[in-house]
């Protein structure tokens, strides 16, 4: 992914903030937050919307849940998709719509932890890298770069061949996997911040090294990592259910959506529908989290 | 990951480098590489010791085998498991220099024996996956870009989509539809072009979403630069401007994607390997891990690593000869 994000450079010296280094929040942010919901595409209020009966899906289960999504019943196996069973039954009898909604939160945290931990472990190496002198900042430029030399899912997989399988595992797996790619955004963001007109303000007025770091730099590097991680999550959520997938990570009977279709796929011949569900979920996760982190991103990149 | 961040952020005014340092640049780049590689093997030389467990148990048939004291020494013997860990770590490094990968803990033979079959397959299915891919991107890009609000808008909509899919569930999808219902395809195994079609599209359709978005945007910028219009003013109908002028600057940005997409493609092949049933080095990488066999695991890594840095260092090289302005800085940075 070649997210390339612009800094929020020159926002405080710009509106002549009254305390340098902190840029200041917009007084009329309400006024112009309602005229960009006004010019938000339809695309993103679906994506919004759907996103929203996800993370309803993901906290509050029993609202849609219709029956106990791991109770078995051999008597209602492989009962296509119907009024009672939306999305059918699988080789269990266990309802697969119950299944796939209570799926929901497991592989949303998936994403989400998965995420947290890439961007942690990137930030890390990334800000270091970005506000130390040349040596250090070399070293870790080089460290990334061979991280780099393990691409695509390779990375996650040396993680889990050390730390074993595993709801967990895959997750830190995932994470690591996502680390080098945010630590590199991260540099370039930092290296962005320092050179920005209010670093220097707070340089002139005095203020020390490390206030400088952790009032002024590090929060304005920070901020846009919200849009970063809406736009991780996707992917994250797609790799993790991969590892399930691939039987690396959730172990059935975990109704989480990698394992599901990894289970539903020996059925396939026989009922198209225990795989089909999971995975359509799987690909409206990754969908309505980038469309919306997107629409955030360039909402962002108008703002500065 | 970021293979805009290959080309540069640095904002700097690049200089024409003459040929004798392209030559030199090239070279130093090479050394680089090999760096690189070495530093990654070693890497995953150590941080594979740390996995939990003693490899003699494994070699010995699992945690369930109770074997006398001898047998465990002449198996650590055998293995060299009885030298300390930087001596092991250096006679790995010179049987890789003589393309001797280890011994297999599980099949008790040479790693290569088991994983050289496994090669070919695995990057037969990596680049059919990318010709696909390619051929996605390249048609939505020639059919959507500047025709229209709508067309460009579906032709957006679609991409953003594909981009979203999981490759695994596209898979099981295609295989579905294609060899179940339709019985166009084979449902699994490796048997000639047939076999590799349904694996390669279901890696190639996530994938060409994503290279038809960077390719769309490049597109765009392209059309919009004067030598498209010195073209049209020549009297050049829209598709021999598309095709001659545009098209050829929209590929290159996608160059350097295509060095990260074998990569991503070859160590993603494993789910595309597991549902069709194929023989291929990421499913041999995945058995390997939950068997615990460190020798293969090993193995599987370096190879995926090597062919992925040799790729770059080739789109690199390849960069520089058709577009000399790239000098060092831009490219490194």
């Amino acid at each position: 992914m070649s997210v390339a994000l612009e800094p929020t450079t020159a926002r405080g010296s710009l509106a002549g903030s009254p305390r340098p280094g902190q840029p200041a929040s917009s007084p009329r942010g309400t006024a112009k937050a309602a005229a960009a919901l006004r010019k938000t595409p339809i695309g993103v209020w679906i994506a919004a919307a759907l996103l929203a009966f996800l993370v309803i899906a993901a906290v509050v289960p029993s609202l849609l849940i219709r029956q106990d999504p791991f109770v078995i019943d051999p008597a209602t196996a492989f009962t296509a998709p119907n009024a009672e069973h939306w999305f059918g039954t699988d080789q269990n009898g266990r309802d697969v719509f119950s299944r796939v909604v209570a799926g929901t939160g497991q592989s949303l945290l998936l994403g989400l932890a998965a995420t947290a931990i890439g961007l942690v472990l990137g930030g890390l190496l990334g800000i270091t890298a970005g506000v130390s002198g040349k040596w250090l900042d070399s070293a870790i430029c080089r460290f990334v770069e061979i991280l780099f030399a393990f691409p695509g899912l390779l990375l996650a997989l040396i993680v889990i061949a050390v730390s074993g399988t595993g709801t967990v595992t895959a997750a830190i797996a995932v994470g690591v996997g996502t680390a080098p790619g945010y630590a590199r955004m991260l540099r370039t963001q930092t290296l962005q911040v320092i050179a920005s007109p209010y670093v220097e303000t707070a340089l002139s007025l005095g203020r020390s090294r490390s206030h400088i770091l952790w009032r002024t730099i590090v929060p304005n590097v920070v901020r846009p990592l919200f849009v970063l991680a809406t736009l991780g999550v996707g992917q994250a959520i797609v790799w993790a259910s991969s590892l399930s997938f691939l039987g690396l990570g959730a172990q059935p009977p975990a109704a989480e959506w990698g394992a599901m279709l990894a289970d539903g796929r020996n059925y396939i011949q026989l009922a198209w529908w225990i795989a089909a569900f999971p995975g359509i979920f799987i690909t409206l996760a990754a969908l309505t989290t980038t469309v919306v982190g997107r629409h955030l991103q360039q909402r962002l990149e108008a703002e500065v | 990951m970021s293979a805009a961040a290959t080309t540069s952020h640095t904002g700097l005014p690049r200089t024409t480098a003459t040929a004798g340092s392209a030559g030199r640049v090239i070279l130093k780049r090479a050394a680089g590489s090999v760096f690189v590689l070495w530093a990654a093997v070693t890497l995953t030389f150590f941080v594979l010791r740390l996995t939990p467990g003693d490899p003699v148990t494994a070699i010995l048939g699992g945690a369930g085998s109770s074997p006398s004291p001898e047998t465990v020494a002449a198996v650590k013997a055998q293995y060299g498991l009885d030298q300390p860990v930087f001596v092991q770590y250096l006679d790995y490094l010179a049987g890789l220099a003589t393309g001797n990968f280890g011994t297999s803990y599980i099949f008790k033979v040479p790693v290569l024996d088991i994983l050289g079959p496994q090669i070919l397959p695995t990057f037969q299915l990596a680049g059919l996956a990318l010709v696909f891919a390619w051929a996605i991107a390249l048609a939505f890009t020639l059919l959507t870009v500047g025709r229209g609000r709508v067309r460009d808008g579906i032709g957006r909509g679609i991409e953003v989509f594909f981009a979203a899919l999981p490759p695994f569930w596209v898979g099981i999808m295609l295989a579905l539809v294609f060899a179940v219902i339709l019985g166009w395809f084979p449902v699994a195994g490796d048997d000639g072009f047939k076999s590799l079609v349904l694996p390669a599209l279901a890696l190639a359709i996530p994938l060409g979403g994503f290279i038809a978005q960077v390719t769309r945007s490049s597109f765009e910028e392209a059309r919009a630069q004067p030598f498209v219009l010195s073209a049209r003013a020549r009297g050049l109908s829209d598709l021999a401007v598309r095709l001659g002028h545009a098209l050829r600057h929209a590929i290159l940005p996608g160059l350097t994607l295509s060095a990260w997409a074998v990569g991503s493609l070859i160590s993603s092949a494993v789910v595309a390997e597991i549902i069709f049933a194929r023989p291929g080095l990421g499913r041999s990488l995945v058995d390997a891990i939950i068997n615990r066999d460190l020798p293969i695991t090993l193995a599987v890594v370096v190879i995926i690593a090597a062919v992925y840095i040799v790729v770059n260092l080739l789109v690199d090289v390849l960069y520089r000869v058709i577009d000399p302005r790239i000098t060092e800085k831009g490219a490194t940075a």
